[in-house]
């Protein structure tokens, strides 16, 4: 069978394996380019000085910079500086990064004051956590009743349009202002960010509820009320949890700038601190560190909602 | 069928003449008076039905037919009180009706069955909405799976039924609120010939044994003659009664009966009604235009 049949399922065997595939193959040219030296390697990684006097033992320089100085020190007849090709500081070796998924957890802050790195995901976590479910609670509720009644579909939603397209980190300022500077306004712009987008989405959400459901409930006599409890709110749950975990993953993209405002913290201020300090092995390992923790949610609450709602599974 | 030698479809035997008194002594369940339903749409309105009378006595079993878009739908919905009617009235034992409600039983086309609840939850919905408490419900769920003869799907979904079983469930949920009367819109359109045709007794059966009257849309002829004490003709552009056919086929129905006469009489004439053969040969613009598209080879001269 052919790889490329439009709108066909793979064979589930090629499946899992094209599945892990789109995670090797990032890392096998990330391998490639860190191991084999004559695909990048611009830089030169100084292992004896010789007579250049401003290079130095472990010093990056650039292979152009390198070449000359060897020339040069050639041509004099001087001591000859040493070096192995090598890639920029900024990309480091898988295995380094391997390594640094251990340690950043293990290395000691560089000042008392500093968090260590799981507490900083911690605080992250916490900030998501508390922005979302507060975003949640007030939006799914006023998004239903969006979708259910055109009276305040028309309240709500023309305001709401304009609203989210002022830019989250623009009120960034006045959380801080309003909220002080730890984590209540962190939560505020998460809060701000999801919230109205989640009033639309849920709202579109309701809407697409197949309107012979309610008037096959209207002829069995079910009260604006019954409509609403027992039959908008059960028959857009499956899609009102799908709407939910693609909105969390947008939660997530505004945690860099929650966490940049007022005093910066978590697990943004850790990489910040790490790209200073040029630990990027660090910076790599607390970025892999988020892309595990929100896959792993993700799949979490995927196969949640696969217990949830059995009644979507076709066919026994 | 042209070519047969058929009684006239007004003619009926005693029997069933004598039927038809007695019917039209019963008490009348519900009554359409001059209804009228246009819809406004952007190009103007659209006149859907048009001065609509008619009488439903109690426990009658009466079919609607017409060509597609002469306003069925629209009719039985505002009966169900899910469309309102621009004028005229509907009376359900000489009350008006206005909105929805459980005294008149809905089964649409597409199921529309609660795909999050089971058999046995889908039959409880109206019971619980009614006051009853989960106990009793689910008593009366459970006597009603019996009778469509689903006891071993009572704790299935929807989506784990065939179109027959989910159908059938659908008729079960609306009658187990004892409504005055039965709508269903095209409710077997959908399903295949045989099962079709098992729905059809099954839905007889049910009405020989439960107090209801049915009011019955279909498109299908066959259906019509088979199912209905009166078969209430529509014409399109605007929808209106082109007649109200007394079938002349004694009842009870059985499956022998298609071929019958009065059955061949009373379908050939509603089918002159629906399909008028064309009075100008040239004013039919749903000819195909045969231009030829592609040679054709010479090898097979003519299909016939
Ligand atoms: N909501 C609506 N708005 C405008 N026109 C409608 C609406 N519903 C039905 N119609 C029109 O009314 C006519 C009757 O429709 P319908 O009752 O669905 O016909 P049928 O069920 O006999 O096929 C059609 O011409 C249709 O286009
Ligand atoms: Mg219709």
């Amino acid at each position: 069978m052919s790889l490329f049949a439009v709108n066909k399922p793979l064979p589930p065997r090629t499946r899992s394996l094209v599945t892990v595939l789109s995670f090797v193959l990032p890392l096998v040219i990330w391998s490639l380019v860190s191991y084999v030296p004559f695909i990048w390697h611009p830089q030169t990684l100084i292992s004896e000085p010789g007579s250049v006097s401003y290079f130095k033992a472990d010093m990056l320089i650039d292979n152009a910079i390198f070449e000359t100085e060897l020339a040069k020190a050639r041509d004099a007849g001087t001591a000859l500086p040493q070096g192995s090709p090598a890639n920029p500081g900024y990309l480091p070796a898988p295995h380094e990064v391997v390594t640094a998924l251990y340690t950043a957890f293990t290395t000691e802050p560089t000042r008392s004051s500093e968090k260590w790195l799981h507490e900083s995901l911690w605080s992250s976590i916490e900030v998501i956590f508390w922005g979302f479910v507060l975003s949640s609670i007030i939006g799914i509720p006023l998004g239903i009743m969006a979708g259910t009644f055109d009276f305040f579909s028309r309240l709500f939603e023309p305001f709401i349009e304009f609203f989210r397209y002022l830019p989250a980190p623009a009120f960034g300022a006045l959380a801080v202002a309003i909220l002080g500077i730890y984590q209540a306004p962190k939560i505020a712009i998460i809060f701000i960010g999801t919230f109205f987008q989640q009033v639309l989405v849920v709202a579109n959400t309701t809407r697409k509820l197949d309107p012979a459901l309610l008037e096959a409930g209207q002829t069995l006599g079910a009260s604006n009320r019954s409509l609403i409890f027992r039959i908008v709110i059960p028959g857009i749950l499956p899609d009102l949890y799908r709407d939910t975990r693609i909105l969390l993953g947008w939660a997530w993209t505004y945690l860099i700038v929650a966490e940049l405002i007022g005093t910066s913290s978590g697990i943004t201020w850790f990489i910040t601190q790490q790209a200073r300090y040029k630990n990027f092995d660090n910076v790599f390992a607390a970025i892999i560190i988020i892309g595990i923790l929100g896959l792993t949610i993700d799949l979490l609450l995927a196969w949640l909602g696969r217990r949830l709602f059995p009644w979507q599974r076709v066919n026994h | 069928m042209t070519d047969l030698e058929l009684p006239d479809y007004r003619h009926q035997s005693d029997t069933v003449r004598d039927r038809f008194e007695r019917l039209k002594q019963r008490p009348v369940t519900m009554e359409v008076k001059n209804l009228t339903k246009e819809f406004s749409t952007r190009t103007g309105s659209v006149t859907a039905l048009k001065d609509i009378n008619l009488t439903i006595h109690k426990r009658e079993f009466v079919c609607v037919i017409g060509p597609s878009g002469c306003g069925k739908s629209t009719l039985i919905r505002i009966l169900a009180g899910l469309e309102s009617a621009t004028s005229g009235q509907v009376l359900l034992n000489g009350k008006e009706v206005t909105k929805p409600g459980p005294e008149r039983g809905m089964v649409f086309q597409g199921y529309t069955l609660f795909p999050w609840l089971t058999v046995k939850e889908n039959i409880m919905f109206g019971l619980i909405e009614s006051g009853q408490d989960r106990g009793s419900a689910e008593a009366d769920a459970r006597q009603w799976i019996d009778l469509i003869g689903l006891a071993r799907f009572e704790n299935h979904y929807p989506n784990q039924l065939s179109g027959g079983m989910k159908q059938r469930v659908a008729i079960a949920r609306a009658l187990a609120n004892q409504p005055k009367i039965l709508l269903m819109d095209e409710p077997f359109g959908a399903l295949d010939a045989q099962t079709r045709a098992k729905m059809q007794a099954y839905l007889m059966e049910i009405w020989k044994n439960i107090d209801i009257t049915i009011f019955f849309i279909t498109h299908d002829l066959d259906e019509a003659v088979y199912l209905a004490d009166r078969i209430l003709v529509l014409k399109a552009h605007p929808g209106e009664v082109q007649e109200i056919v007394e079938v002349p086929v004694p009842q009870p129905r059985h499956p022998g009966q298609f071929l019958s006469p009065e059955f061949l009489a009373t379908k050939r004439h509603i089918e002159q009604l629906i399909h008028p053969p064309a009075a100008h040969g040239d004013d039919d613009d749903d000819k195909l235009n045969m231009v030829r598209m592609v040679n054709v080879n010479d090898d097979v001269g003519s299909v016939f």
